[in-house]
């Protein structure tokens, strides 16, 4: 006899007539890992919100330990023992470690208004060290990487003595190399007995983490079992509904002889070092390393948002270096940046002005008023939409925050198409993107490369890369160790190069925007 | 979310339209004209547009600072600084009784008048410098914004405080008088039936609208204020918008210094002084937000219709001078919350995300 823990019981819910959640029926067991899954609309994230009391079911009931469970807002699922790791992270940077965690009740000098430091700090050291993170408490939360900021949610998680915790997208912020971490504290937490909600696209992380695997589609549960049931294939198949032969679509065209964008030398002291390397016609170029190896840091250098203290840049051996990004861009240069909520949307704005923000000088007429030509462009915005299959509702009126995860990224590379760039650089172009999106992206990419395209194609999943790329570069801290031909990919070997001299660099953390809140601006 | 849809059903959508302020506007109208029934006499109604477009002018260009995200309180410093300067190049004559103290006295100006006074080329000269002084200043604070990365509020403040300084420095505090014919009736005049001040405000919201929503910059100006990061990788000049922003500002103070000094026939140090809340509260209520991004000329106009109504009945009721700001401060507390209210029930309405 099994012992639920979670029971969601015929759970329906609609807004505004389309319908989120339809009849979903299943059961978490005591003291064990869900894994869920589902493209980006699936009803995820519905489901956990009914869970986490934002908003009621429709239809149906949940039980928690058998008894009927009504939360009528958030505070309610944390008493009853609910704990959220977000996707996206809700920590106060500013503050320290240990006033994160105690946010909500600090510990008092007895009956007083006045926090107890020392006790704070010894409560907040005893919670670090239950999850495996070495940091003084009171180190302020911006000077953590991602994945230790991950750690400090667990830790207050912790603190709450939450029975249920749920981990939405609990990787999608870390190097494929660093995930190995907060497994090592789910696996702890599975022994203490807690029951876990493991959601994440990356499909392989749930298969290894998870008992049971539940699968969504459309606001349906498609299927669910024990994880040993389940592959990655099967998994997808389930996902999308359809099987994907192959996730990695085939080229057509191999890389050209010239060469496009030439950086020489290029250096900023603390960020990178004498970075040389030549990208061509119709080729796509990967670019690998861990967090702080300063892959991101070049790309932004490249395009001219930051600067760097010597080195050249040349697009078809003209010197381009030091450009602003308005120039970069006339220059053709085109720049897909990894944070599409901070830096590659306007999340307020409709559909179609995020797709023609670029390239809107060439909408416009001539003359110091430079009127926008807006049939012209919306001509284009729906093209563009149209192309690249964006499920949007009107692109004049849709607003980009209301669109999915992968929806918004092909928004972000969109926005590109009519710049005439003949360099695109992207960074992260999948981060958090479901399993059928990133199959368009990935064949946007090789039609824009088959096209005569050089791309510049930033990863932290190798993955991703080795199936893409006709070569790959690989950095660590801050310099190009190995470069890697198609022919001689070998996933070992340039995981060996990522970690090589990472003992001299110390951890990596210095000046890395993996959040983007130190980059230039 | 079920008392937000029950509000929405009642008035008929009123509540969350973009004329929700013109219509509170109205009623208010209403309201007051039951108590007070000269409130809708000619007169009253002439007097009351009269105050409308000197404010809307001052409004309008702080409207283009907020949609990129920043606040002007210069402004009215501006409007003082280029009113006595104005009046310093056109007064037809200086009291020596007030201004023989005062070092620009016999430089500047003398009895006989300011530099050019009785010549033809005074009142277009002056108007002329009072407009670039303001594009000065707002090119200033907005080079000090934009490639200083200083705090807007900041910066704004103590060009408030330096400018409003100067002007009295300049003058002594003493209003300065006689100004041409010509000029006050760029304020009071009329073309045909039509106030020549409407006239020029009506213009300058024109080539605002016409800015904001037909053209690159417009777009720029809410990308910019939207999000300015994302703005930038898409290639938006971002120092130079927010600049043109400060200097549009600062030329609409000019534009209402003019307006201001005219009607008043006086350059006067202290113009303004009392504008601030006016101008800011204006836009706030017409539905212009302090976090940037939004902004319509239309709502500038609705806020300042506001304002003027509200400031007329004030005037009208049988109130203790010293209790109107209290009054004021409290309708305004009002209407803001109001408007908070309406955001929150709007925003009940998207549909949250991850549901496509």
């Amino acid at each position: 006899m099994i012992e639920w823990e979670i029971e969601f019981d015929g759970i329906g819910k609609s807004f505004f007539g389309a319908r989120a959640l339809n009849e979903v029926t299943f059961s978490v067991g005591k003291g064990k890992t869900l894994g869920l899954i589902g493209e980006n609309g699936a009803g995820k994230s519905t489901l956990m919100n009914i869970l986490g009391g934002v908003f009621p079911p429709d239809e149906g009931t949940v039980r928690l330990f058998g008894k009927e469970y009504n939360p009528s807002c958030p505070a309610d699922a944390a008493r009853a023992g609910i704990a959220f790791i977000h996707q996206e992270l809700n920590l106060f940077t500013n503050l320290s470690v240990a006033d994160n965690l105690f946010i909500d009740g600090f510990p008092k000098i007895g009956s007083s208004p006045f926090i107890d430091k020392r006790r704070l700090h010894k409560l907040a050291a005893e919670l670090l060290s239950s999850v495996n993170l070495h940091v003084p408490a009171a180190t302020p939360v911006e000077m953590l990487t991602p994945g230790e900021r991950q750690l400090v949610e667990i830790a207050r998680a912790l603190s709450r003595d939450a029975q249920i915790i749920i981990f939405d997208e609990p990787t999608t912020s870390l190097t494929a190399v660093e995930t190995k971490h907060p497994f090592e504290i789910i696996e702890k937490l599975h022994a203490q007995g807690r029951t876990i909600i493991y959601i994440s696209h990356t499909l392989e992380d749930v298969l290894r983490v998870s008992d049971t695997i539940a699968v969504l589609r459309d606001g349906c549960l498609v299927s669910t079992g024990y994880s040993r049931r389940y592959s990655v294939e099967r998994m997808i198949s389930d996902m999308v509904g359809r099987r994907i032969e192959q996730m990695y679509p085939a080229r057509n065209a191999g890389p050209g002889t010239a060469s496009v964008l030439q950086v020489e030398g290029v250096t900023q002291p603390g960020i990178v070092r004498d970075i040389s390397f030549e990208l061509h016609e119709k080729e796509v170029l990967g670019v690998f390393g861990l967090m702080g190896s300063g892959r991101s840091e070049l790309a932004r250098i490249i395009f001219g948002l930051d600067s760097c203290q010597t080195g050249r840049i040349r697009i078809w051996g003209k010197d381009v270096t030091g450009s602003s990004p308005d120039a970069s861009i006339r220059n053709g240069l085109a720049f897909v940046t990894e944070n599409r909520r901070q830096e590659g949307l306007l999340m307020e704005a409709a559909v179609s002005e995020n797709l023609d923000l670029p390239s809107l000088r060439k909408f416009a007429g001539l003359g110091p008023a430079r009127i926008i030509d807006r049939r012209k462009s919306l001509e284009f915005a729906n093209r563009i939409a149209e192309t690249l299959k964006i499920k949007s509702g009107p692109v004049r009126i849709q607003k980009v925050k209301n669109l999915s995860g992968g929806n918004q990224q092909k928004v972000v590379i969109g926005k590109w198409l009519l710049t005439g760039s003949a360099v695109l650089i992207l960074d992260e172009p999948t981060r958090g993107i479901d399993v059928g999106a990133k199959y368009e992206v990935y064949g946007t990419i090789n039609k824009l490369a088959e096209e005569g395209t050089a791309i510049l194609y930033i990863s932290s999943e190798l993955e991703e890369l080795t199936g893409m790329c006709d070569r790959i570069l690989v950095m660590s801290n801050g310099e190009i160790r190995a470069e890697f031909e198609r022919r001689n990919f070998d996933k070992q070997k340039i995981l060996e190069a990522a970690f090589s001299c990472e003992v001299l660099a110390g951890g990596g953390r210095a000046g890395h925007s993996g959040l983007g809140d130190n980059s230039g601006n | 979310m079920r008392t937000g849809r029950t509000l929405l059903r009642l008035p008929g959508g009123i509540v969350l339209s973009d004329h929700f302020v013109l219509v509170l506007t109205v009623v208010y109208f209403l309201l007051i004209w039951s108590i007070y029934p000269h409130m809708a006499a000619r007169r009253n109604i002439a007097n009351l547009f009269s105050n409308v477009w000197p404010l809307l002018a001052l409004v309008i260009g702080q409207m283009f600072v907020l949609i990129v995200g920043g606040i002007d309180l210069s402004q009215t410093s501006i409007m003082a600084v280029t009113s006595v300067l104005g009046a310093m190049i056109m007064a037809g004559r200086f009291d020596p009784a007030k201004f023989e103290h005062n070092p620009l006295w016999g430089v500047v100006f003398s009895e006989q008048g300011g530099l050019l006074a009785g010549s033809g080329w005074a009142v277009p000269v002056a108007i002329m410098l009072m407009l670039a002084v303001g594009v000065g200043i707002g090119f200033v604070t907005g080079l000090a914004v934009a490639k200083l990365k200083m705090p807007p509020f900041m910066v704004t403040l103590v060009a408030m405080s330096f400018f409003s300084g100067l002007a009295i420095y300049l003058t002594r505090s003493e209003n300065i008088m006689h100004l041409p014919e010509s000029f006050i009736a760029v304020g009071k005049g009329s073309i045909g039936p039509v106030p020549s001040a409407m006239l020029i405000v009506v213009t300058l919201a024109a080539l605002a609208f016409v800015i904001l929503n037909l053209s690159i910059l417009g777009r720029w100006l809410y990308a910019v204020g939207q999000n300015i990061r994302t703005a930038c990788v898409s290639g938006v000049p971002t120092g130079r918008v927010v600049i043109l922003a400060y200097v549009f500002s600062g030329f609409c103070a000019g534009l209402g210094s003019i307006l201001y000094s005219a009607r008043l026939e006086a350059g006067r140090p202290t113009l303004g002084r009392n504008l601030l809340l006016d101008v800011i509260g204006a836009a706030v209520i017409g539905g212009i937000s302090l976090y940037g991004g939004k902004g319509r000329v239309l709502a500038a106009v609705y806020g300042v219709l506001f304002f003027v109504v509200l400031d007329n009945s004030l005037n009208k009721m049988p109130l203790e001078f010293y209790s109107i700001d209290i009054i004021k401060g409290g309708i305004i507390l009002l209407a803001a919350l109001l408007d908070a209210l309406r955001t929150r029930i709007a925003s009940r309405q998207t549909v949250p995300e991850g549901i496509s």
